[in-house]
């Protein structure tokens, strides 16, 4: 790699790394949306309570509503850790 | 029947005042009968960039109370044939819009108009809800930005729900994109998301790209319209927009960066 590749790609990550974390929280929160306004605490809660029995990252609960028909389906999803 | 097109954002200083008026003043330009109207109600600013903050006599707030009528409170663009604008209050009563307010002043520009270019104030709170509240289409404008991106997206969410086109289970609003203070240059070595980063991410269709232009600070110094200086690229680039809004097809400018010799001995 010459020395003004380096430097492009560097920047290359600044514009790209932008991209990845919009790209997650906007999913997240187009899941809420249209939910109740009480999702974003449930969330917190069932990952404070999932924490006193294992160590998860932030994002390990996944939470959203999805409409069926006449249903509401709360779903909810949990990463474990790997080991 | 007027069609009623909001200007929108979510974060502030995007360049929805910019772009409200250049595209309202694009739509008289034309042909088409057009008012647009300053949502901003404590903070005004409109009238500035459109050049006729000395001739407000009365406001948005004053016609929905009954203060003045409508023709009182209009001003006639005195450039461009079929332009009028509605200015907004500068009361500090931030309630001082109604929802039955806003539709009884909308339902009578409608009768007299083409257009309805609603200019929208910053933030999700009750302004902006009215300013979108009749729309038919939505302009959103996004600064390649992480912030003005998720806001446009939040922006989004509120259109397809919070409308009276939503509420009334009609067709939904129309959402054109329109990316601002767009610098190619910056693009080109990564550090800024480009283009077609920000329609993936909010998958909407591109109205138009506008650039970071100089043309934009001088126009607003003067008092005019950007979309005025049509020999700028900001200019330029408004004019487009206007064209494809009213079904014209025309290829995206201003995507590229002006290579100076720099970018030429670097690049090959
Ligand atoms: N394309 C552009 N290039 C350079 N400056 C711009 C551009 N668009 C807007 N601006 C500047 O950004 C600032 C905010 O613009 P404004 O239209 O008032 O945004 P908003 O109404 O969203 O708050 C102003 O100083 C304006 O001159
Ligand atoms: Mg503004």
């Amino acid at each position: 790699m010459g020395f003004l590749d380096y430097f492009r790609s560097e920047k290359k990550r600044s514009a790209s790394l932008a991209k990845e974390r919009l790209q997650v929280i906007v999913a997240r929160e187009r899941g809420h949306r249209g939910g109740p306004d009480y999702l974003p605490a449930l969330q917190q809660e069932i990952l404070g309570v999932i924490r006193k029995y294992i160590e998860v990252d932030d994002d390990a609960v996944r939470i959203q509503v999805e409409r069926e028909g006449d249903c509401e389906v709360l779903e909810l999803n949990v990463t474990l850790p790997e080991d | 029947m007027a069609r009623i097109v909001v200007v929108t954002s979510g974060k502030g200083g995007v360049g929805k005042t910019t772009t409200s008026a250049a595209f309202a003043a694009g739509l008289a330009q034309a042909g088409h009968r057009t008012v647009v109207i300053d949502f901003d109600v404590g903070l005004r600013n409109l009238d500035l960039i459109m050049g006729c903050e000395r001739r407000v006599v009365y406001d948005f707030v004053n016609v929905i109370n009954g203060e003045a009528n409508l023709n009182q409170a209009l001003i006639r663009d005195k450039r461009v044939d079929g332009l009028e604008i509605l200015p907004a209050s500068q009361t500090r009563d931030k309630d001082a819009l109604t929802f039955e307010g806003v539709e009884a002043v909308l339902t009578q520009l409608a009768e007299t108009h083409d257009y309805i270019v609603c200019d929208s104030p910053a933030g999700i709170e009750r302004g902006a809800h009215l300013a979108m509240y009749f729309a038919d289409d939505a302009l959103v404008v996004t600064n390649p930005e992480v912030s003005s991106v998720r806001d446009s997206d939040r922006v989004l969410g509120l259109l397809a729900s919070k409308t009276r086109r939503a509420e009334q289970g009609e067709p939904p609003v129309s959402e054109h994109l329109v990316v601002t203070r767009y610098a190619p240059s910056r693009v080109g070595k990564g550090e800024m998301l480009s283009v077609e980063d920000i329609r993936e991410i909010l998958s909407i269709d591109l109205l138009g790209v506008i650039p970071e232009s100089t043309a934009v600070l001088n126009a607003s110094n003067a008092g005019v319209p950007v979309i005025l200086e049509d020999k700028t690229d900001a200019g330029q680039a408004y004019a487009d927009v206007v064209a494809r809004y009213l079904g014209e097809q025309r290829e995206h400018r201003f995507l590229d960066e002006k290579k100076g010799l720099f970018g030429r001995l670097f690049k090959g």
